[in-house]
């Protein structure tokens, strides 16, 4: 694993005898003794302790507070920063051109400037891009810090003993905590589709927190194997994946964290990369979609699986883009691109499997129902 | 018990030989959620890709460790994957072939050469 990136809990992941691999240009855990599947349930069950710090911390700050942060902003991310509460998270992503994604984000209003939190394969990227779309903001990248998720629905338990007053907060809140530990900087959000934190601490007690964590009977370990099939199960896009810059956030069912002050008709319509076929598609819809869907075998279908809507001849309707079995709903599930006209939830198609063209539901997604704390 | 570099085990009884794969090759796969086996009564070549099993992580196939015809195959397999993680070397079997040749029995692997290839 030459040439690897090391995260701060790169020798705590060696020590627990996790699988490493190389994700992003880091090092990082597969999984550990409980292997994928037992690491997925437990986390659905009590809490899974993740190391995410291969994820880009970003700060951004302008003269003019949080809210010159936010306006600057806009112009690369078709989300409401000027209306997001102080203290309070969303989700969105950069656009291209062409309407695209370039990367999908977590944003945060810390009441005098803006936290972001970027995927690693794109965190270069993504930090070029804002140094060069946000000239009047100082764009500082987090090199000193870790990021551990803690998910399911007892991280409240083993992280309030920890993080005082945590408890109190609902799905994307945010504080800021004094600690054993250092500055933690704790949102009540996730990427598992269940209750839970991300923490950032500072990176010389990160494991030192994660030991912490790990003390509590509730909390196991979980590598990026089971993190993969939480994040499908729950219905939620893996960029790179899922998304990419040939897919807009409308086929993708991203609409929805474009609010409504960056549409046709709202206070600061556009204005962002790619508004134009955007915006237009939200009104007039797209060729594609990003759908759900449910083999009704036992065989999963896989990234690449061709879709077909009849069980011979014809072209192929669309292409799954993550495909796996679900631990917690005990059959396989995937998720992919289908024609508009073949979109609807319960129509029958055909996935192509070792040549064999095998029915396939299109469904409702999440897979599971999501367990926030609103 | 003989064992193939495709962490196969063959136990020949008379002129029946049962395969399934080796419980380091379990270990390796995870948690395996899908199988699909050969038909009873198919005439197999060796190196066919005769099962496919699907793990939490990815797909493999299977080879025709010898020439010959399927006779039976482990039917629980196909709703209780599992049982390959619980018991891969026992309950966990996967088909019986009846070999028209075992003469590439004699180049497999014992269970020492076995333990050293893995080591």
């Amino acid at each position: 694993m030459d040439d690897l990136r090391e995260t701060p809990l790169t020798g705590l992941h060696k020590a627990l005898g996790a699988k490493m691999t190389g994700f992003a240009g880091y090092e990082m855990p597969l999984q550990y003794g409980l292997g994928v599947m037992g690491e997925h349930l437990h986390t659905r069950d009590n809490a899974g302790l993740f190391d995410v710090s291969h994820m880009g911390q970003v700060l951004i700050r302008h003269e003019a507070g949080y809210g010159g942060a936010a306006q600057s902003m806009e112009r690369l991310v078709p989300v409401n920063l000027l209306g997001l509460g102080e203290k309070r998270q969303r989700y969105g992503f950069f656009t291209n051109d062409a309407g695209g994604i370039h990367d999908d984000l977590m944003l945060t209003n810390r009441g005098d400037h803006l936290l972001v939190v970027v995927n690693a394969a794109c965190k270069a990227d993504d930090i070029a891009l804002m140094r060069e779309g946000l000239p009047e903001c100082e764009v500082t990248e987090v090199t000193d810090r870790a990021l551990i998720a803690l998910q399911g629905p007892k991280a409240v338990d083993a992280l309030a003993p920890i993080a005082a007053g945590c408890e109190i907060m609902k799905f994307l809140d945010t504080g800021i905590f004094t600690s054993d530990y250092g500055e933690l900087w704790v949102s009540r959000s996730g990427y598992t589709g269940e209750d839970g934190y991300e923490i950032s601490v500072p990176a010389a007690q990160a494991e030192p927190l994660a030991r912490a964590l790990l003390l509590h009977e509730a909390v196991e370990p979980v590598g990026l194997g089971a993190r993969d099939s939480l994040r499908l199960e729950a219905g939620l896009c893996l960029y790179g994946q899922d998304i990419d810059e040939h897919t807009t956030p409308v086929e993708a069912g991203l609409s929805w964290a474009i609010q409504k002050a960056r549409r046709r008709g709202g206070e600061r319509e556009g204005g962002f990369p790619g508004a134009d076929v955007i915006l237009d598609q939200l009104e007039n819809g797209v060729a594609r979609c990003r759908v759900g869907l449910r083999p009704e075998g036992r065989a999963p279908m896989r990234a690449g699986t061709q879709i077909f809507g009849s069980e011979t001849g014809g072209e192929a309707v669309g292409q799954v883009t993550s495909g796996a079995y679900g631990p917690s709903i005990e059959a396989p599930m995937s998720m992919g691109y289908v024609a508009a006209s073949h979109a609807s939830a319960g129509t029958t198609l055909y996935g192509e499997v070792r040549g064999k063209r095998l029915p396939v539901a299109v469904a409702e997604m999440p897979f599971t129902p999501a367990n926030f704390k609103r | 018990m003989k064992y193939t570099e495709e962490h196969e085990w063959l136990d020949q009884d008379g002129d029946i030989v049962t395969v399934g794969i080796t419980s380091h090759a379990a270990e390796q796969l995870g948690d395996i959620v899908f199988v699909e086996l050969p038909e009873v009564g198919a005439e197999v070549t060796k190196d066919d890709e005769i099962v496919v099993i699907e793990s939490v992580k990815a797909a493999s196939d299977i080879l025709a460790p010898l020439d010959g015809e399927i006779v039976e195959v482990n039917e629980v397999l196909a709703d209780t994957p599992s049982k390959i993680n619980e018991d891969p070397e026992g309950d966990g079997w996967f088909f019986k072939i009846k070999p028209s040749d075992t003469s590439p029995m004699d180049d497999y692997m014992d269970e020492a050469a076995y333990k050293d290839f893995i080591a």
